[in-house]
């Protein structure tokens, strides 16, 4: 039997799928909706002082054939009145006591986090997440990023909130920053139980050439909006795993950005989350992608042998390390299958222009381009674009040489095998 | 009938599917392009609601294995319909693309793509529901009494199936153009279908013949009768007897169960305008006879065949003789039939003095319809409307605990018309069962 239960920080879920706090969040008939569907979880559309919104509010990054792989909001935090929000997150746990409902917050000073704080608990939910990271619009009212970016007041807001809550508290971290980890860790010093991140990126989604306007436009003019979508997934993932690999770190993370379906999900999952988020995905396609997410996940954890969620969150963290530590001797070259080749010699272009000029024309004429093995220097380039499944693959080339990584080599000596493709 | 029930080296073989299967990449191909609407077209119409954007999607995500399970929770047929569906009329023709002037997604090649898969993979999605101690008897072993009794296992209801054949399957084994579907296909569906266990299949057995409907009602808690349609339609004209003139279903069951002869037939006739008499043509060309003609009483626009199947038959090499009918058959010097006298008809279909014809053929196929079984029913006193059996939309008769899906009840559809009734059927008869006093 698979078990995709969640625990994220005490906050348990019935799976790791929950709604980011955003617009398919803003309401109880939404939210309600959303677990008859499936999700595990919902972190409310974040409450503070309700604000006004603009028209329009959204921008896509459309990408030659593929509409909106990135997406942008100018949206702010919820517009609705709180006790409404609060009478409908109260209504929503009484109806799903299983369900994780998780209240977003922002406000400015410690009497309002105390305040907003006792109400939201007084609900029934089951965490809080605090709301460190929208990056337009808010922060420029000193909240949101703009407490996301200071670790000193990360620290000190989210000790009020532990101070405050009976329940656990999450920090929903900013990808705006040089390096996430200390700001996971200011998270924790307050005492958080857990974070959440990313919260979107800040981005300009795209330029309307004939008016000189960026998108999305208000009026005459526009600003920087919050970046999301399928786009940001490497940037998130990179995060995610920066922290849960930081040995000092230590606590849970609710991953978040660009999960659009199961096997984000599983990568999400496999680099430290133990619940993921989504937004934008549900926003383009509605709550049913759901059902595709637990079946895809409960099959890849079945056909994995994890019975439980906890045995593989983190399980490729111990992959993920230094460039130093990468074996300089591990050589792969391209071998192109003649059988599956189309001959669009798109990967010679690659090879030719971008990379080290050794996929060349057959000298006997056929249309299968040849490796020139001597010279590849195994990068991946060609196979990356070669529109074929399974044409091209990266041979690893038994080459005789022991292991050495770069600081082996620097430290210990290690002999490194002659450079390809370096003349 | 041969001796074994599907003969490997039957006539049907030489043909091959006229829509191809998909490789993995094709299939991610095609469904990455679907718009994975909401409440869209295609599902409605889909007599059997297969959430067709959702497993659309899980094909996109290479979630097989949920794609194949959205497909049966809706259709247990769904490895069948894929193949034998005229999606251009049902989902693919109400694909949003076509309003774009685009090409739909190809639908049935997509489910093909998933029921396949899990067919190879050995997948298993549903199991019986504890026992009630119920038991149903389904009369006839088609698409409609499979659909009806893997829903009534899910509800935990004992299951009996007989069919008069050697083998089990219904149209979807006997009747299916070769190019759609193969008979050994079928079978395998019916072994699929069956792997949810309970359910026992009596084939050679003739209801009516060699036990009787009325002693079926007693033995069984409910009655599900889906009997089909009889044999072939008679012109009822001079000749008709002749060696070389047969029943269009006729022909095309024994060459997809056995071997039959086209030795000698260069010119071929196909009588009617409907998709048997289309499937006829195109089988007929398949099998190598080098003229066939469809002879139709009305005009190209009135058959009642789809136009994307004439289509195809027209590129396979056939002709037609539009608003003609056959007043005889004229036997050759080997005794055989050698010619189709024909006359023609005017827009209003009645006959153009003085103006008949003649259409040399060895062999000739009436395809204008099928008997009705509503004899076959008489002792159940069931309420019948032109050789249908009459209920309501649950697919409950006039007699309570029988219950009819199909074509005996829909006058002759498509596989996933029987699928859809037939399940409906089950949890009306699963309500029926649970409601009944013992």
């Amino acid at each position: 039997m698979t078990d995709l239960s969640s625990n994220t920080g005490g906050i348990r879920s019935p799976n790791p799928f929950w709604l980011a706090s955003a617009p398919p969040a803003n309401s109880g008939a939404q939210v309600q909706r959303a677990f008859d569907a499936g999700w595990g979880g919902a972190v409310w559309k974040t409450l503070g002082t309700p604000i006004q919104n603009v028209s329009s509010r959204f921008g896509a990054h459309h990408v030659t054939g593929a509409r909106h792989v990135g997406f942008n909001n100018i949206e702010l935090i919820t517009d609705r009145p709180l006790e409404v929000n609060f009478r409908e997150i109260e209504d929503t746990k009484k109806k799903y006591p299983k369900h994780a409902v998780i209240v977003s917050l922002m406000v400015e000073s410690r009497d309002e986090w105390r305040d907003i704080i006792k109400r939201s608990v007084d609900t029934g939910a089951d965490g809080l997440e605090l709301n460190f990271g929208c990056p337009h619009g808010m922060c420029e009212r000193g909240m949101g990023s703009a407490v996301g970016q200071e670790p000193k007041v990360n620290q000190e807001i989210t000790s009020w909130a532990v101070e405050y809550s009976t329940i656990p508290v999450l920090v929903k971290l900013t990808p705006n920053v040089a390096n996430i980890v200390p700001h996971g860790l200011a998270a924790k010093r307050g005492g958080a139980h857990g974070v959440s991140l990313i919260n979107t990126i800040k981005s300009i989604i795209g330029v309307d050439i004939d008016r000189f306007v960026p998108e999305p436009r208000v009026g005459g003019l526009s600003t920087n909006g919050g970046y999301c979508g399928q786009a940001v997934k490497p940037i998130a993932l990179h995060m995610v795993a920066s922290l849960a690999r930081e040995k000092e770190f230590g606590l849970p993370i609710s991953g978040i950005g660009g999960v659009a379906n199961w096997r984000d999900a599983v990568e999400f999952i496999l680099l430290g989350s133990s619940s993921v988020q989504v937004c934008t995905e549900v926003m383009l396609r509605g709550y049913r992608i759901v059902e595709d997410m637990i079946e895809g996940l409960e099959d890849y954890m079945r056909s994995h042998g994890f019975a439980t969620l906890d045995q593989m969150v983190g399980k490729a963290i111990p992959q993920f390390s230094e460039w130093g530590n990468l074996d300089l001797n591990y050589e792969t070259v391209a071998k192109i299958d003649a059988q599956k080749c189309i001959g669009c010699n798109k990967c010679m272009i690659a090879c030719d222009d971008g990379a080290h000029q050794c996929i060349h024309h057959d000298p006997a004429g056929s249309k299968v381009p040849v490796v020139d093995e001597a010279e590849c220097v195994g990068c991946n380039l060609c196979k990356i674009v070669c529109p074929v499944e399974g044409c091209i693959t990266m041979a690893e080339v038994p080459n005789g040489w022991a292991p050495a990584t770069w600081n082996d080599h620097v430290n210990q000596g290690l002999a490194l095998r002659p450079k390809k493709g370096a003349h | 009938m041969a001796t074994t029930p599907i003969d490997p080296d039957r006539s049907e073989t030489v043909f091959e599917d006229y829509k191809g299967s998909y490789s993995r990449d094709q299939a991610l191909a095609e469904a990455s392009r679907c718009l994975y609407c909401f409440d869209p077209p295609c599902v409605k119409a889909c007599p059997t609601e297969i959430d067709i954007p959702q497993f659309i999607r899980k094909i996109a995500t290479e979630n097989v294995r949920g794609s194949a399970r959205t497909i049966f929770a809706s259709n247990i047929l769904g490895m069948s319909c894929a193949r034998v569906c005229p999606v251009e009329k049902l989902c693919a023709g109400a694909c949003v693309f076509n309003d774009l002037h685009q090409a739909p997604i190809q639908i049935g090649k997509l489910q093909r793509y998933a029921t396949d898969t899990a067919y190879d993979a050995g997948w298993r999605f549903f199991d019986a529901g504890p026992d009630t101690g119920r038991s149903v008897a389904l009369v006839g072993g088609g698409p409609a009494s499979l659909a009806c009794a893997h829903e009534l296992r899910r509800h935990g209801h004992r299951c009996t199936v007989f069919e008069q054949r050697a083998v089990a399957g219904g149209l979807n084994v006997t009747g299916v153009a070769p190019y759609k579907m193969k008979a050994d296909r079928g079978a395998d569906e019916v072994a699929w279908v069956l792997g949810i266990g309970g359910i026992e299949v009596r084939t050679g057995v003739t209801v009516g013949v060699d036990v009787t409907l009325a002693e079926l009602a007693t033995d069984h808690d409910a009655v599900f009768l889906g009997i089909g349609l009889g044999a072939d339609s008679a012109l009822g004209v001079p000749g008709e007897s002749l060696p070389g003139v047969q029943g269009a279903v006729a022909f095309l069951e024994a060459m997809k169960l056995s071997k039959v002869s086209v030795a000698g037939v260069r010119r071929a006739v196909v009588v009617g305008g409907g998709n048997t008499a289309v499937d006829a043509v195109r089988a007929l060309r398949g099998l190598g006879v080098a003229d066939v003609t469809m002879l139709y009483r009305g005009d190209e626009a009135a058959m009642s065949g789809y136009a994307h199947e004439w289509a195809a038959a027209k590129v396979a090499g056939a002709r037609a003789e539009w608003r003609g009918v056959a007043t005889g058959f004229d036997a050759g010097a080997d005794g055989r039939v050698a010619a189709v006298r024909c006359q023609r008809l005017d827009a209003q279909r009645k006959p153009v003095d003085g103006d008949v014809f003649t259409l040399a053929a060895e062999l000739v196929l009436v395809a204008i319809g099928q008997a009705k079984l509503d004899a076959l029913v008489a002792p159940l006193g069931l309420d019948t409307k032109g050789g249908r059996i009459v209920t309501d939309a649950d697919g409950a008769t006039s007699r309570p605990g029988v219950f009819a899906g199909g074509d005996a009840r829909n006058g002759g559809k498509e596989v996933v018309n029987a699928a859809a009734e037939g399940k409906r059927a089950a949890t009306a008869i699963d309500a029926f069962l649970r409601g009944s006093a013992r």
